[in-house]
């Protein structure tokens, strides 16, 4: 089992304004799996993508990464997990603009103290899988919505990680871009990468194999 | 840390005209401090350089009274004998002295005549025949003073330029006669410094360090000393040291030599220190200058706040970037580098601007002086070492505030 999370809780304040955002989530996730998590704004998806993401820590509860406790890490063992194990897709891309192509997918890899020829060789890669090999010294700027998603893809490929976490991967793409990028996941997920997605698009949901509700903190479903 | 370096080359590099004014107050600062620097030790050069001359290395070695020269016009002292032949065998035996000569001083005073053109300044030296050697002078026409002169009690008279032309106005003195206390001398000759010297002459206290040397001089032989002053005056000595170093030590030595002999208790013999004078009129350039460096000081803690207003713009402005970073799996530690590392390039770029900023001011400020300037080498390392201590000291606020950014804040930022 890659990740188990049991009994999650996140309460943001305390006493009187304590504000509860997850409410007794329970949910596993295998090696191999393609999940979608579907929910308004607000519902607290993003609160539980971040928990996933080890950016956050739980309330309460127990959250099991390939095994180790998380709330037993310290901080740096936390950024060695998030960069190692896991990779970020983000609504917005967040890719660095000063950067070329090729030095955004390499990024991970610098803090993973790997050397700059070996660095662009895999990102180059990296780039020719997401079908943008020839884009490699383009600016951000100079790349449409879906060319940047796919960059940003490469990013959380590099050094290839456990689980990619998606977080409404298409949301600011046209639906020709945002097919492209399903078709990416498609394809990774038949090559055996875990993904994990977040979207309140009904549609976008539907590509992944299973589907979880979540509506005011609590989690359903697990259906195919 | 090349990566750290790229990346901080590239944020100063994509904000040209912030960085360089966010750079100003450092090179302010440093350019200030580095022409102060270059032109001190290029006062303190010249100033040593005029004091000491051409290199001659050569120690006077006098009578003094409560620090100030004795002069033999107010009246002979009590208890200074004659210099004998054995104390001069221990004077040239001191280690690094090359040259030792004995001779008698008076300040001249309107007591050498040529017809009617008088010599005022300047002085009058009874000398034995090795003392144009000692004393690194030449003669220029004629010739010198023999032993046999000093034997046969001749009254012949050698002339250094400045005499010569306050006397003969450009005519040749050879062969003719001056008056000495009212005798008559004949000049056989006139002498030259072996080496040109011209001291720099700016202010008056550095007329009144250099005029004795420049007021001409009248030299005859020393055993006619009594009969123009009456008496074997005591003597005073020079020796030629090997080197502008040993100068002191050898001056030292000397006149604890003399003074053994001297039972006076208010007069002894000194050495002239050049160095030592060189060294006070060095100071008290210097005091003023440090002064100016506390200054310049302060520029660079305006430049270092500057720095450190820019790097906290700069650290809101990345905030997502920082996001970025830390939830893709940067340490703490790493972006903390990245910011410190590029608040250091920058504030040392803004040294090494202002090291060549300074060279130049210090360039400019001579020449339009006349000071010679100094290039220090270890002041302009010390700069930019120091600028980049103040990139650390300004930088560590942002780059602290960079490295503990939530990374889902800063993700959320606009």
């Amino acid at each position: 089992m890659l990740l188990q999370l049991e009994h999650i809780y996140k309460t943001y304040g305390e006493g009187q304004l304590a504000v509860p955002v997850l409410k007794d989530i329970n949910f596993q996730v295998n090696e191999g799996d393609y999940i979608a998590i579907m929910g308004p704004s607000g519902s607290g998806k993003t609160t539980l993508m971040n928990i996933i993401g080890c950016l956050d820590r739980a309330s309460e509860g127990t959250y099991l990464f390939g095994g180790d406790d998380i709330s037993s890490m310290n901080e740096n063992q936390l950024s060695d997990l998030r960069l190692h194990r896991i990779g970020f897709v983000f609504q917005t891309f967040n890719l660095l603009e000063t950067d070329t192509a090729l030095e955004n997918v390499a990024l991970p890899l610098v803090y993973a103290g790997v050397k700059k020829e070996e660095r662009n060789e895999r990102a180059r890669k990296a780039l020719a899988s997401v079908g943008l090999e020839d884009r490699a010294s383009f600016r951000p700027g100079q790349l449409s919505g879906g060319q940047k998603q796919r960059v940003a893809i490469a990013r959380a490929l590099i050094n290839q990680p456990k689980v990619i976490l998606a977080d409404e991967p298409t949301g600011a793409l046209d639906q020709a871009s945002g097919k492209q990028v399903m078709e990416l996941f498609r394809k990774l997920h038949e090559d055996g990468i875990t993904i994990i997605m977040i979207t309140h698009d009904a549609n976008v949901a539907a590509n992944a194999d299973t589907l979880y509700h979540i509506i005011d903190g609590q989690m359903s479903g697990g259906g195919q | 840390m090349g990566e750290n370096i790229r990346l901080s080359l590239k944020g100063i590099f994509s904000h040209k005209m912030r960085s360089f004014l966010t750079m100003l107050g450092i090179i302010i600062g440093i350019a200030s401090i580095i022409a102060i620097v270059s032109t001190i030790q290029g006062t303190n050069r010249q100033i040593e350089k005029n004091l000491i001359g051409a290199g001659d290395n050569l120690v006077k070695v006098s009578l003094y009274q409560d620090g100030y020269t004795y002069y033999m016009d107010n009246g002979l002292p009590q208890g200074v004998p004659v210099i004998e032949e054995s104390t001069k065998e221990q004077l040239s035996s001191i280690e690094h002295c090359q040259g030792v000569s004995v001779f008698r001083q008076r300040e001249s005073y309107n007591v050498v005549y040529h017809l009617n053109t008088s010599m005022s300044g300047g002085y009058i030296r009874g000398i034995e025949s090795d003392y144009l050697q000692t004393a690194g002078l030449m003669v220029k026409t004629g010739r010198g003073i023999s032993d046999e002169d000093n034997r046969q009690l001749r009254q012949v008279a050698l002339l250094d330029e400045a005499t010569a032309q306050a006397l003969f106005d450009g005519e040749n003195p050879v062969g003719k006669t001056i008056e000495i206390q009212n005798n008559p001398f004949t000049v056989v000759g006139t002498v030259v410094a072996k080496e040109e010297f011209e001291p720099n002459i700016e202010t008056m206290d550095d007329y009144y360090t250099y005029h004795q040397d420049n007021g001409g001089a009248v030299y005859i032989p020393v055993e006619m000393w009594p009969l123009i002053y009456q008496y074997d005056e005591p003597q005073s000595v020079i020796l030629k040291a090997d080197t502008t170093a040993n100068m002191t030590s050898v001056g030292k030595q000397a006149s604890e030599i003399l003074n053994m002999a001297v039972s006076n208790e208010n007069v002894k013999y000194q050495a002239q220190d050049l160095m030592e004078q060189a060294k006070q009129i060095q100071q008290l350039s210097q005091s003023t200058n440090t002064m100016l460096i506390w200054i310049a000081a302060i520029s660079l803690l305006v430049g270092g706040i500057g720095v450190m207003n820019i790097m906290l713009v700069t650290v809101t402005e990345r905030t997502r970037e920082i996001g970025l970073k830390k939830a893709i799996g940067a340490r703490k530690k790493t972006i903390m580098m990245q910011f410190l590392t590029e608040a250091v390039v920058l504030t040392s770029l803004g040294g090494l601007l202002g090291v060549l900023t300074g060279l130049l001011l210090a360039k400019l400020i001579s020449m339009l002086n006349g000071t010679p300037m100094a290039i220090s080498i270890p002041a302009s390392v010390f700069s930019v070492l120091f600028s980049m201590l103040i990139g650390i000291v300004f930088g560590l606020i942002p780059s602290w505030k960079a490295a503990n950014l939530d990374p889902i804040e800063a993700l959320r930022h606009e």
